[in-house]
């Protein structure tokens, strides 16, 4: 199988998270697209690092997993909280820094 | 020589000044009194001078106190330095004597006015800057004494600022005066360039080695200044106007002695006069034109003062002319200048004297037969009249008879056409004095039933008897055995320089200045044996012209305030539209711009983030076309 398959197959991914980043209200969807576009670049990382014969998009797909666990964490709080005090989860109620 | 009693003569009444200003509405008691002994104690410490200097011998005469090292810069170096020689004495003795005689004066004189003490300051503060201005040994020193008498006359001729109109004459005077000032500013700028040095002698060192051209430069920017401070063409449109000031400042700083600084000025320049002739003849030109000018101006003024300010402005035309004849004329000048601050002072004083009996009326039409009420007045004015018009053996005649001989003696056209000048003056002179003294003293009474003229109270009375008396006999004094002019001569003349070929001698130029006299005053007394009360309006061009004093303020007004005004406006609208429109229109496009940026800050967490994607893609899109 062609391998540059993996990589459009990424692009795609990551289209889509993009795209549902953009057009979704609902914060948990909107930050699992935010996931999913992580992990399209994980998979490119992946993808080259078959290319390339070596490890280094391995180690950096490590990286991002670790980063996206944290932000996981943090963005889930966060979300929660906003949740908790504003009866929404909705990423359009919260315009507060405009105002 | 040195001494060091100099210092008192400014020091004093600068002091009185200050004490008199400071001390406030306590002084108001005993200020004028005060003020009146600290100028009475300058005349002495004057005196005691003149008297050891008259004991010294010929070139011994001069004393010098340094008082502090003022400006040291480099090789640059300025002292506080007073100096006192043969010119500076007869200043001393002209400042402090008549200063005083007229603080004398006005202690009656101003009796009714609450500010009197203020008044008296400000005299004080006068007799200080003025006595600075003929005792500095350079330049810069006597510029410091130009400024502050330039400053007493401005205080002092808006004294009565309540009144708007004297608010502007004090504003014009002063004005005026700055041109002038920007002249003495140049001379000393020009003379450090020159001669590196501000000190008279200083600059009479280096004047052998320099060249022409900067002596021209020179002397025409003292005479520039010279021609503000004293009232000379073209910058004498002030004088009039001064005439708004309480009358003992019109006799002491408009007519005695501020007025008379440029005299001054030139006489103490005189080595630079002596070398450039262009320079001197641009000073004989200034002084023959202001000559005639002020006469004919005194011909058509019905007030009083302003008919006596023009002929100041004439007699300082005289004394300038002389000034511009070379060492002939300095001493002349000198003594003209002494003679005149005599005569005019009391003249002034009378003047006051009359208006002081008639509820301050000015105009000479509503006087009239006043010789009978003021018999003193009459008499003190009579004689200083009969100086004036130079009638022997009165001061006037010594002074303005030498002047019109030494015009004549100027040689060639030069002096024929000089020579006519001063004697057209002298009659013009003798006929416009006796318009005035005709209408103010003799005729019919013409004033209201509600004037009850009376003669002044003795303060007042007796500072005009002794001018009067000096006006008499000065002229004599001066004239015998040729004192003053050999007093003078080692300032002025050191070369002992004699005056040129004689066109005609002496008795015929007396005879024909004596002749031109009794014209004037018969001219002037079949004229004015009747004066309506109204003056006619049914009058030549001539004296239509006259009465607006030649037209020196229309003059003044369309050459140079109307295209100044038209200058500054235009000035004001392109600050407006060029300078301050370019910072309104980034400003403008500063805004619009942010204006429409910030619609994109909408505070949607979703539009940023398609921002980003929108950027991240044209970010690509770059890189794809970079590297294609």
């Amino acid at each position: 199988m062609d391998i540059s398959n993996y990589l459009y197959l990424s692009a795609i991914l990551f289209t889509i998270g993009a795209i549902g980043v953009v057009v979704r209200r609902n914060a948990i969807v909107v930050f699992m697209c935010v996931e999913l576009m992580l992990n399209a670049a994980n998979l490119a990382f992946v993808t080259f690092s078959r290319i390339n014969g070596n490890l280094d998009g391995q180690v950096a797909s490590f990286f991002t997993m670790v980063v996206a666990a944290c932000e996981v964490v943090v963005g889930l709080a966060i979300i929660v909280t906003m949740y908790r005090s504003r009866r929404s989860a909705s990423v359009d109620d919260a315009s507060l820094l405009k105002r | 020589m040195t001494s060091s009693h100099l210092v008192y003569l400014i020091a004093l009444p600068l002091f009185s000044s200050a004490f008199l200003i400071l001390m406030g509405r306590k002084a108001d008691k005993w200020g004028h009194i005060f003020a009146t002994l600290i100028s009475a104690a300058v005349f002495g410490v004057g005196v005691s001078e003149f008297m050891a200097m008259h004991s010294r011998a010929g070139d011994m005469r001069a004393v010098t106190q340094h008082l502090f090292s003022w400006i040291s810069v480099g090789t640059f170096q300025v002292d506080a330095s007073l100096l006192l020689d043969q010119l500076s004495i007869c200043f001393v003795l002209l400042i402090s004597g008549v200063g005083t005689l007229i603080h004398i004066y006005s202690i009656a004189y101003m009796s009714h006015d609450k500010d009197r003490r203020r008044f008296f300051a400000y005299l004080n503060f006068f007799i200080a800057a003025m006595l600075l201005l003929v005792l500095g040994d350079s330049y810069l020193n006597l510029y410091v004494g130009w400024e502050g008498v330039g400053l007493a006359s401005y205080l002092l001729i808006g004294f009565w600022n309540q009144k708007p109109t004297y608010a502007t004459a004090a504003k014009k005077a002063f004005v005026a005066n700055r041109v002038g000032d920007v002249g003495l500013s140049l001379a000393i700028m020009i003379a450090f360039a020159q001669f590196g040095s501000v000190t008279f002698d200083g600059v009479k060192a280096g004047v052998h080695g320099a060249s022409p051209a900067a002596l021209t430069a020179l002397g025409a920017m003292l005479l520039l200044a010279a021609a503000g401070k004293s009232a000379q063409f073209p910058l004498q449109s002030w004088l009039g106007d001064a005439m708004a000031g309480p009358t003992p400042v019109s006799a002491l700083i408009h007519a005695a002695t501020m007025v008379t600084a440029g005299v001054y000025l030139i006489t103490r320049s005189n080595f630079i006069f002596d070398g450039s002739s262009t320079a001197r003849l641009l000073v004989v030109i200034v002084g023959g034109i202001t000559l005639l000018f002020g006469a004919l101006i005194g011909t058509a003024k019905d007030d009083i003062k302003k008919a006596l300010a023009a002929s100041t402005m004439s007699q300082i035309g005289y004394m300038i002319l002389a000034s511009g004849l070379g060492p002939v004329g300095y001493a002349i000048a000198i003594m003209h200048l002494l003679t005149h601050g005599f005569f005019k002072a009391g003249m002034f004083l009378g003047a006051g004297s009359v208006m002081h009996g008639m509820d301050d009326e000015v105009n000479m039409r509503r006087y009239g037969a006043i010789g009978k009420v003021m018999p003193i007045t009459f008499a003190t004015f009579g004689l200083g009249y009969l100086a004036i018009i130079g009638v022997p053996p009165f001061a006037g005649f010594y002074s303005k008879d030498k002047i019109i001989e030494i015009a004549f003696n100027a040689g060639g056209t030069k002096g024929i056409i000089l020579g006519g000048a001063t004697l057209l003056g002298a009659a013009i002179t003798a006929f416009y004095m006796t318009r005035l003294m005709v209408m103010t003293f003799a005729g019919s009474k013409r004033w209201d039933d509600k004037a009850h003229p009376h003669e002044s109270p003795v303060l007042m009375w007796l500072p005009m008897v002794v001018l009067a008396i000096g006006s008499v006999a000065t002229g004599f004094l001066f004239n015998s055995g040729n004192s003053l002019v050999n007093w003078l001569a080692p300032v002025l003349n050191p070369n002992n320089v004699e005056s040129g070929s004689e066109l005609m001698k002496p008795i015929v130029v007396s005879s024909l200045a004596l002749l031109a006299v009794i014209l004037g005053v018969a001219l002037a007394v079949t004229k004015y044996r009747t004066v309506p009360v109204e003056a006619p309006e049914d009058v030549s061009i001539f004296t239509k012209v006259a009465r607006r004093d030649l037209l020196q303020d229309a003059f003044n007004e369309t050459v140079l305030m109307r295209p100044g005004q038209i200058l500054t406006a235009g000035l004001v609208k392109t600050d407006y539209f060029a300078i301050d429109g370019l910072v309104r229109l980034i400003g403008a496009v500063v805004s619009g711009t942010s204006t429409f940026l910030r619609r994109i800050q909408n505070g949607y967490v979703r539009s940023y983030a398609l921002i980003m994607v929108i950027g991240a893609l044209a970010l690509i899109a770059t890189i794809w076309v970079v590297t294609l």
